[in-house]
C-alpha cells in the first residue's frame, strides 16, 4: 500500500527547485561561445518592403551577421505551416497564404519580423537591430473583425479574396430555421468575445545550437509540445530528417496554449547557429510577446435561441465572424470551428442547432489557442442568451436551465451537433452550485447593498466542455494534419526505480507529481521512486504535448497502460522464480504472489530478475522491463459543472467587484485535489480576467498594437479577484481507464459568463441587458448613466 | 566602457567589470549565474525579478548593478538555510502556491518582505500588498493563502 496513490493530496514534487531558483528555464540555459539574436520587427501593420540596408548594422560592434528575408528565402527555407484544413461551405479548402519567418516583401502586422541581427551580447545586439534601415512603403490596414471580410477593405492577402480564410458551416441549418420559425419566442444577442493575450509570465525564448561534428541541431524552445515543434521545423521550414534534431522544452514557464505553436523564432536561431557556427540565443521582451505570441478568442457573434411556450429550447443558430489575425497559425484554423461549434449544445437538449463562421483575415497577431480554445466562445454566447431568454420569457435563470438539461439517464447523450457526451448529471451540479453559494440568501444580501447605495448582481453559468483531443480518425476526418494520441514508455531500472518516458509537457500543470501518483497507485511505490521525464525528443519516444486538457486523460492513460504491460510482464517472471502459472500470480501492495500462498518476490526483486536474467524463461520472455504505448482515446471527455459569480457594483464609478465566487466542476476522478483545485484557481482568474479586466485593442486608423505593455493590458493581481469555494463531483470518464476528464481549461471557459450575467443582473434595474467584456468601469458606468446612447454619442 | 561594481549576494562578496547600463537582475543572472531572479517584463510590472536589496523588496529590472554598489543583496537562491527551505518557501509548498514556478521567486521574495512589514496579515492586506507582483497560473487564491501561513510561521 502507499499513500501516494490517486486520490492523495500529496506535495509537489518538482516544488523545491522551483521555490530555490532551481528551475531551469530556456533564458537560464547558456551555451558555450553563444551569441544573441534580436528581431527586427515591423512598426507598420501593413507595408510593402522596397529595400533593407544592414550596413551600419554589421559593422557595429559585437554584430556576426544580419539575416533578412532574402537570405531565408536563399536557404529554401519554407514557411510555419498550418495544422488543420478547414473547407468552406461550398466544399473549397481555405485559403491558407504563405506564412514566413522572415518577411518576403510585405509586412502584415505590427511586430511581423523583417530581419535578425546577431551578435555577441543581447546589447549588441540590440543597438545594431536600431541601425537596420528597413524602407517601407506604408498601405492602409484593417484589424476591426466584423468587417474585414467587406468588399472594400485593405486587403491581408492576394489568395484570400475579401480576407476570406474560409466561410464554414457546421449542423443543420433547415432544422435550426424550422426550429426559430415555429418557436414560441425567439431571444437573439449580438455579442463579441474580444481579443485576449494569453501572457504566460515566461517570455518565449529559443536557443539553436548547430553541432558540426555530429551535424546535428539542438533546440532548446519554450514549447508545450517538443516534439510537434521538431516535426513542424524538420518538415515545413528546415527540411531537415528528423535525426538531425533534437529539441529540448525544459521547465516552461506557463503556455496557456500560447506556447503550443511553432514560431518563426525557434526555427530561425537553429537555422542561424549552423550559418554564424555558433548557438544562437533569443528571448523575447514582454513587448515582444505582445507583438508576436498567438493571440486568442477575438469572435464576432449573432445568437437567435428559439423556445417553445414552456421554456424549452427549440433551436440554436449562430453567426461568427472569427478573426485569425494575418496569418494561420499552427492550429489557428481550428479553433473557431472544430474547437467552437461542436460543444454549442451545451448541456442542453436543444434539438437543432447549426453554425457559421466566416474565418477573416486582419493585420494583426495571429489567432490560435488559448485556454479553453474555442470552447470559452460557445459558452459564453451560450449561457449569455440562455440568461437573456430566462430574463424575455420572466423564468429564473436557474429553472430555465432545468427544463432544459441533458438528463443523467440520457447518458452517454448523442448532441444533434456529432459529439456524444460521456456521462454527468448537469443538473445536479447546478443545485449544489445553488446550495453552495447560498442562492436562497441572495435577496437578503442585495437589499444590504442596496442600503449602502451598491448594485448586487447574481450570475449562474452551466458549463460543458470537451477534453482529451482527440480520437485521431475523427480529427482525421475533420481535416486535422496530424493524429492526436499520446505515448508513453514506463522504464522499471534494475534497481526497481521507476523512470516514466511521457510525451505530455509540464509547465505548471504539475505532471512529475500528478503522473508519479499513478506509478505509485498501480505499482504500489511511493512516488519518490518515479521520476517524470519530459520536454526532451531525444528522451521520449514520440509525443504530441499538452494542450486542451489532454494529458491526463490521454498522456496518462498511456502511461496506465504501460505499467499494464510491466505488471503482465513481472507475473510471468514472478511464476517462472516461484514455479507457478503466470496466470496464479496476482501483484498487490507492490509484490508478485501466489494465489493463496505465503510465495511472494517484491517488485524489486523481480526488477532486478529483468535484467539479471539468471533464473528467467529466456526461451519466452526477452529480459528488461521497459513497456511503451501508444494510445489513441476512443472519444473526447466531456468536464461539466455550474459556476456561480456575485458581483457587486459601485454606481458612482462603475467598479465591479466579486463578493463571492461558487464553482463545482466534475471532472471525473481526482488525481491530485490540490492540484485540480489550482487548475480552476488559475482557470477562474483568467476567466475573470477576460470578463472584467483584459482586451487587446488595436488602432482601427493605423493597426499599432494599444495594449502592448503590462501598462496597458490590464493583467488581473490579486487584489483584482476574490477566493474561491469550489468543490466537485464524480462521475467516472467511461472514456479512458483512469476515469478522469481533464480540468486545465473549466475554470477560463465557464466563468466569463457567469461573471456578465451577474453584471447584467445587477444592472438590470437601470434597463441593461447586455454588456461586452471586459466589463470595466467606464462600460458599467456609461450603462448605468445613459447606456446606449452615451455610447453611441462618442 | 565598463565599470566595477563590487556588492554582497547571498552572503558572498562579489565583485565585475560590467557595462554601466547593466541592470542588477542582468548582473545577477549573466554574471553571477544566479538565475531564480527572473524577468517577465520590461515595465516593472511582474515582478519575477524581485529580490532583497538591503533588505527591502526591490525589483531587479530597475535598477542598475551600479546602484547596488556596496549593497547586501539576498536573491531567491539565498533563502533556505542548507536543505531547510525557508518558512516562506514551505508555506508555497505547502499550499500549493506555485505552478508554473516563474512568478514564484519573486513571489517569496515579496511575501517575505510582506511578512516582515506586516507580520499577521489578513487576506485583503496580502493582497492589495501583492499589488506589485503577477501570477498567470494560480488565480492567486493559494498564494495568498500560503503568504498569511509563511507570516504565520515566520513568527508573526
Amino acid at each position: 500500500m502507499t499513500d501516494t496513490g490517486i486520490g492523495a493530496r500529496v506535495l509537489r514534487k518538482e516544488d523545491r527547485r522551483f521555490l530555490t531558483g532551481g528551475g531551469r528555464y530556456v533564458d537560464d540555459i547558456n551555451r558555450p561561445n553563444q551569441t544573441h539574436a534580436v528581431l527586427v520587427r515591423s512598426p507598420h501593420a501593413h507595408a510593402t518592403i522596397n529595400g533593407i540596408n544592414a550596413k551600419a548594422a554589421e559593422s557595429a560592434p559585437g554584430v556576426i551577421a544580419v539575416f533578412a528575408g532574402a537570405d531565408t528565402a536563399a536557404d529554401g527555407l519554407g514557411g510555419l505551416p498550418c495544422g488543420w484544413l478547414i473547407n468552406s461551405k461550398d466544399g473549397s479548402p481555405m485559403a491558407e497564404p504563405a506564412h514566413p519567418v522572415l518577411a518576403q516583401g510585405k509586412v502584415r502586422h505590427v511586430g511581423d519580423p523583417v530581419a535578425v541581427v546577431i551578435a555577441e551580447t543581447r546589447g549588441q545586439a540590440r543597438d545594431a537591430a536600431e541601425l537596420v534601415e528597413v524602407d517601407y512603403t506604408e498601405l492602409p490596414s484593417v484589424v476591426d473583425t466584423a468587417t474585414a471580410a467587406n468588399p472594400d477593405q485593405p486587403q491581408v492577402h492576394d489568395e484570400a479574396a475579401n480576407n476570406t480564410c474560409y466561410d464554414w458551416e457546421f449542423g443543420d441549418k433547415a432544422g435550426a430555421d424550422a426550429g426559430l420559425a415555429n418557436a414560441h419566442h425567439v431571444t437573439k444577442l449580438d455579442l463579441v468575445n474580444q481579443r485576449l493575450v494569453p501572457n504566460a509570465i515566461e517570455p518565449r525564448a529559443a536557443i539553436g545550437d548547430y553541432d558540426s561534428g555530429e551535424d546535428r541541431y539542438t533546440l532548446y524552445t519554450t514549447t508545450q509540445n517538443p516534439h510537434v515543434i521538431r516535426l513542424l521545423m524538420c518538415t515545413a521550414v528546415l527540411n531537415l530528417p528528423e535525426t538531425k534534431v533534437r529539441v529540448v522544452a525544459p521547465d516552461v514557464g506557463g503556455g496557456f496554449g500560447s506556447k503550443i505553436y511553432h514560431y518563426a523564432e525557434e526555427a530561425l536561431v537553429t537555422w542561424a547557429s549552423r550559418k554564424v557556427g555558433r548557438p544562437v540565443k533569443w528571448t523575447a521582451d514582454r513587448t515582444e510577446a505582445f507583438l508576436s505570441d498567438a493571440q486568442g478568442r477575438d469572435h464576432v457573434t449573432h445568437v437567435e435561441l428559439g423556445l417553445d411556450k414552456d421554456g424549452k429550447f427549440t433551436a440554436l443558430k449562430i453567426s461568427t465572424v472569427a478573426n485569425l489575425g494575418a496569418y494561420l497559425s499552427t492550429f489557428g484554423s481550428a479553433i473557431p470551428t472544430y474547437f467552437y461549434a461542436p460543444i454549442l449544445a451545451g448541456v442542453y437538449t436543444t434539438p437543432a442547432i447549426y453554425c457559421e463562421v466566416l474565418g477573416v483575415f486582419t493585420h494583426s497577431v495571429a489567432v490560435d489557442a488559448y485556454r479553453g480554445a474555442g470552447r470559452p466562445e460557445a459558452c459564453y454566447l451560450l449561457e449569455r442568451v440562455v440568461d437573456a431568454a430566462a430574463r424575455e420569457t420572466g423564468l429564473d435563470p436557474a429553472e430555465i436551465r432545468r427544463r432544459n438539461f441533458i438528463p443523467e439517464s440520457a447518458q452517454p447523450y448523442q448532441t444533434p451537433i456529432a459529439l456524444v457526451y460521456d456521462g454527468g448529471n448537469y443538473q445536479k451540479n447546478m443545485e449544489d452550485c445553488l446550495a453552495a453559494a447560498d442562492a436562497a440568501g441572495f435577496e437578503a444580501r442585495k437589499a444590504e447593498s442596496a442600503a449602502r447605495g451598491m448594485l448586487r448582481g447574481f450570475g449562474l453559468c452551466c458549463y460543458i466542455e470537451f477534453c482529451g483531443a482527440a480520437p485521431s480518425a475523427v480529427a482525421g476526418a475533420l481535416g486535422a494534419r496530424a493524429g492526436l494520441y499520446e505515448a508513453a514508455t514506463v522504464r522499471v531500472n534494475p534497481s526497481g526505480s521507476i523512470s516514466v518516458m511521457t510525451g505530455t509537457h509540464g509547465h505548471g500543470q504539475s505532471h512529475e507529481t500528478t503522473f508519479a501518483q499513478l506509478v505509485s497507485e498501480q505499482l504500489g511505490v511511493d512516488i519518490g521512486a518515479v521520476e517524470i521525464v519530459h520536454g526532451d525528443t531525444d528522451k521520449i519516444a514520440f509525443g504530441m504535448g499538452t494542450y486542451g486538457s489532454r494529458s491526463l486523460p490521454v498522456g496518462g492513460t498511456a502511461i496506465v497502460k504501460s505499467l499494464d504491460k510491466v505488471i503482465d510482464k513481472g507475473k510471468k517472471i514472478a511464476g517462472h522464480i516461484l514455479e507457478a502459472s503466470a496466470d496464479d500470480i496476482e501483484f498487490k501492495d507492490g509484490q508478485f504472489a501466489v494465489s493463496g500462498t505465503d510465495k511472494a518476490l517484491a517488485f524489486g526483486e523481480v526488477a532486478g530478475a529483468a535484467y539479471v536474467p539468471h533464473n528467467y524463461p529466456l526461451e519466452e520472455l526477452e529480459p528488461g522491463l521497459e513497456e511503451t504505448t501508444y494510445f489513441d482515446p476512443p472519444n473526447f471527455t466531456f468536464p461539466a459543472g455550474c459556476y456561480i459569480c456575485e458581483v457587486e457594483i459601485d454606481k458612482d464609478t462603475g467598479v465591479t467587484r466579486i463578493d463571492r465566487f461558487t464553482a463545482v466542476d466534475d471532472f471525473g476522478v481526482l488525481v491530485n485535489p490540490n492540484i485540480v483545485e489550482g487548475q480552476v484557481h488559475g482557470g477562474l482568474v483568467q476567466g475573470i480576467g477576460q470578463a472584467l479586466y483584459e482586451g487587446c485593442q488595436y488602432d482601427a486608423e493605423s493597426g499599432q498594437l494599444i495594449t502592448g505593455s503590462y501598462m496597458d493590458y490590464c493583467m488581473p493581481k490579486a487584489s483584482d479577484v476574490p477566493s474561491f469555494a469550489i468543490s466537485t463531483n464524480e462521475t467516472k470518464s467511461p472514456t479512458n481507464p483512469l476515469g478522469v476528464r481533464g480540468c486545465g481549461e473549466a475554470g477560463a471557459i465557464g466563468a466569463p459568463p457567469a461573471v456578465i450575467n451577474a453584471v447584467v443582473d445587477a444592472l438590470k434595474d437601470h434597463g441593461v441587458t447586455h454588456i461586452d467584456m471586459p466589463a470595466t468601469p467606464e462600460k458599467v458606468w456609461r450603462a448605468i448613466h445613459g447606456g446606449a446612447t452615451a455610447m453611441a454619442a462618442e | 566602457m565598463t565599470m566595477n561594481v563590487s556588492m554582497t549576494v547571498n552572503g558572498k562578496a562579489v565583485a565585475a567589470e560590467v557595462e554601466p547600463r547593466t541592470l542588477l537582475v542582468q548582473y545577477l543572472r549573466e554574471h553571477l549565474g544566479l538565475t531564480g531572479t527572473h524577468v517577465g517584463c520590461d515595465t516593472s510590472q511582474c515582478g519575477a525579478c524581485v529580490v532583497h536589496v538591503d533588505g527591502a523588496s526591490v525589483k531587479a529590472c530597475t535598477m542598475l548593478a551600479a546602484q547596488a554598489e556596496g549593497a547586501t543583496v539576498v536573491t531567491i537562491e539565498g533563502l533556505a538555510n542548507g536543505d531547510a527551505l525557508h518558512p516562506m518557501q514551505e508555506a508555497f509548498r505547502d499550499n500549493h502556491g506555485l505552478q508554473c514556478g516563474f512568478c514564484t521567486p519573486g513571489m517569496v521574495m515579496s511575501a517575505v518582505d510582506i511578512a516582515t512589514r506586516h507580520p499577521n496579515p489578513s487576506e485583503q492586506t496580502v493582497r492589495e500588498q501583492l499589488e506589485g507582483n503577477i501570477c498567470r497560473c494560480t488565480g492567486y487564491h493559494n498564494i495568498v493563502k500560503a503568504v498569511q501561513a509563511g507570516a504565520k510561521a515566520m513568527g508573526g
